[in-house]
């Protein structure tokens, strides 16, 4: 640990890495709330998979790869929407169509780029160590147009996530919210493409917020607690990859991943333990 | 606005894409009346108070609503669905609930304002949840769920009160009490409220519309076995309810 933090201190890939971390986390935290309570995690994936469509399209043409996720996040993100709005039922075959598609069309775009040089890897599975000042400054700027969302329509996005019907009754224009809340996924998984990848994004927009839903009382709360909760992931999987040269975006991961369980577990146990005294009490 | 109708469906059909559920129903609801709506399941009384509601398009007919289509109209009713469509585990609390009573035009964004909390704890006081302000959602029990729900429909100030089931899977004598409060509530809204239970509602509504694809009214006193097995189709049996 001391180690990582001397080359913390000394080399500045490591310090742009922890940074945009710590930046992804923030997005991450309060989108991924969201997408637990609200219960649109496949839906997410189906979002952050299509994303390589726009990648490969856009490095075929010689634009930034991150820019054509940007398009495709949104793009597809709008799409999904629009099908669940209008036709319901297909919904997950829909999803499951988009997930596959945008990778298909990701790859062929890219195996015809000349000059094969492209670490599709490092779309797939991302590297947090090539973060640099550029994506860093991209990373705060989706970071503050997320939060200025979400601090002027907090509670119309609540209602949204909590009864759409209800919320349409009142008068809410739930199809604009319910469509900018899906567009804000959106720019979440480009954010965090640059951390873990595209295939591993689901999980860092899930479990932290999932493992903040056993302890919280709101969704503020939860957001602020997956927020921190992604730092420390990002952080520790960081440091445990850095010595043995592990990839740190499978890293994070499964940092993630154990804590989850771990918490799944200790909270179940809490609620036993808890019924248990209730039944003792009334015995 | 006056004297009109608050509630109006004239020729009204509906369907699924399958059978009609709904076949030319007419019903006109007078301002202050308490009205129930009774019928065998799938009878469509769901389907009729969607339509009222304006989340489903009649496919011939026309509904009205304080004299205004129903998209328009419904931010005049309250509105207390039976299967409520959020999960048990969202993590809010029962004030949060029921502030979003208060949600909606004109204002679309931003948050809640010092008469909005007023509003939100009156509507708790009134339907007695205001010690669960802070409770979670999650932990409460179904009668209680069912009061919170009532407060969020009463929070946004509504002209029309309208309740699905709002007893279904609550003991007796919680159901006497919502049925009490409604009486109390009648005094200033129009209250419709859905029902498999004549016998019981009998005892407070003034009129009982009786519903299986077709619509029958009866003015409460009229209701015997001959209307209840025309409308189930069967032999009911009639238990007499005394209330008052």
């Amino acid at each position: 640990m001391t180690e990582f933090l001397l080359a913390v201190w000394s080399y500045e890939f490591l310090q742009n890495a922890l940074i945009g971390g710590l930046l992804a986390s923030i997005g991450c935290g309060i989108i991924g709330s969201y997408v637990v309570v609200k219960r649109i995690g496949y839906l997410a994936g189906g979002v952050s998979h299509s994303v390589l469509g726009g990648m490969g399209v856009a490095f075929f043409f010689g634009m930034s790869p991150l820019g054509g996720a940007l398009v495709a996040a949104v793009a597809s993100a709008l799409l999904l929407g629009w099908v669940r709005l209008t036709w319901q039922e297909q919904e997950d075959t829909l999803i499951g169509a988009l997930w596959a598609v945008g990778m298909a069309i990701g790859i062929l775009f890219i195996s015809r780029t000349p000059g094969y040089s492209v670490n599709l890897m490092s779309y797939l599975f991302g590297n947090i160590l090539m973060v640099d000042s550029a994506g860093i400054w991209m990373m705060a700027g989706i970071d503050l147009l997320i939060l200025g969302t979400v601090a002027l329509c907090y509670q119309q996005l609540l209602a949204v996530a909590f009864d759409e019907e209800f919320a349409r009754l009142r008068g809410l224009p739930v199809t604009f919210y319910y469509l900018l809340l899906l567009c804000m996924v959106a720019v979440t998984v480009v954010l965090l493409i640059q951390v873990v990848g595209l295939i591993l994004v689901i999980a860092l927009l899930t479990l932290p917020a999932a493992i903040a839903a056993h302890y919280v009382q709101s969704l503020g709360r939860m957001m602020l607690l997956a927020t921190l909760l992604g730092m420390l992931f990002t952080v520790v999987g960081l440091a445990i990859a850095y010595r043995p040269d592990l990839p740190a975006g499978a890293t994070i991961i499964l940092v993630a991943g154990v804590s989850y369980l771990v918490s799944l577990f200790a909270s179940n146990f809490r609620k036993r333990l808890k019924l248990e005294r209730q039944q003792m009490r009334s015995v | 606005m006056s004297g009109g109708p608050v509630i109006s469906l004239e020729d009204v059909s509906f369907s699924y894409g399958g059978p009609r559920v709904l076949d030319r129903v007419s019903l006109e609801v007078e301002a202050f009346e308490f009205l129930g709506v009774v019928g065998p399941n799938a009878g469509g009384k769901s389907t009729l108070l969607k339509l009222i509601l304006g989340l489903l398009e009649p496919g011939s007919g026309r509904v009205r609503v304080l004299g205004m289509p129903p998209e328009r109209g419904c931010r005049q009713i309250g509105y207390v669905p039976q299967y409520p469509l959020f999960s048990r585990d969202f993590p809010i609390t029962v004030e949060q609930t029921v502030l979003m009573g208060r949600l909606g035009s004109p204002r679309l964004f931003g948050g809640y304002r010092r008469q909005d909390r007023e509003v939100a704890r009156r509507a708790m006081a009134e339907t007695e949840v205001q010690d669960l302000a802070s409770r979670q959602l999650r932990t409460l029990s179904g009668g209680q769920l069912q009061r919170v729900l009532m407060a969020r429909a009463l929070a946004t100030e509504p002209r029309i009160l309208i309740l699905d089931e709002p007893t279904a899977n609550i003991d007796m004598r919680v159901e006497t009490e919502i049925f009490d409060l409604l009486k109390q509530l009648n005094d200033r809204m129009t209250i419709v409220v859905v029902s498999h239970d004549v016998g019981f509602i009998s005892g407070y509504v003034d009129r009982v519309a009786c519903l299986n694809r077709t619509l029958v009214c009866h003015p409460t006193a009229a209701i015997d076995g001959e209307a209840i097995r025309s409308l189930y189709a069967a032999d009911v049996r009639m238990v007499e309810h005394l209330h008052h």
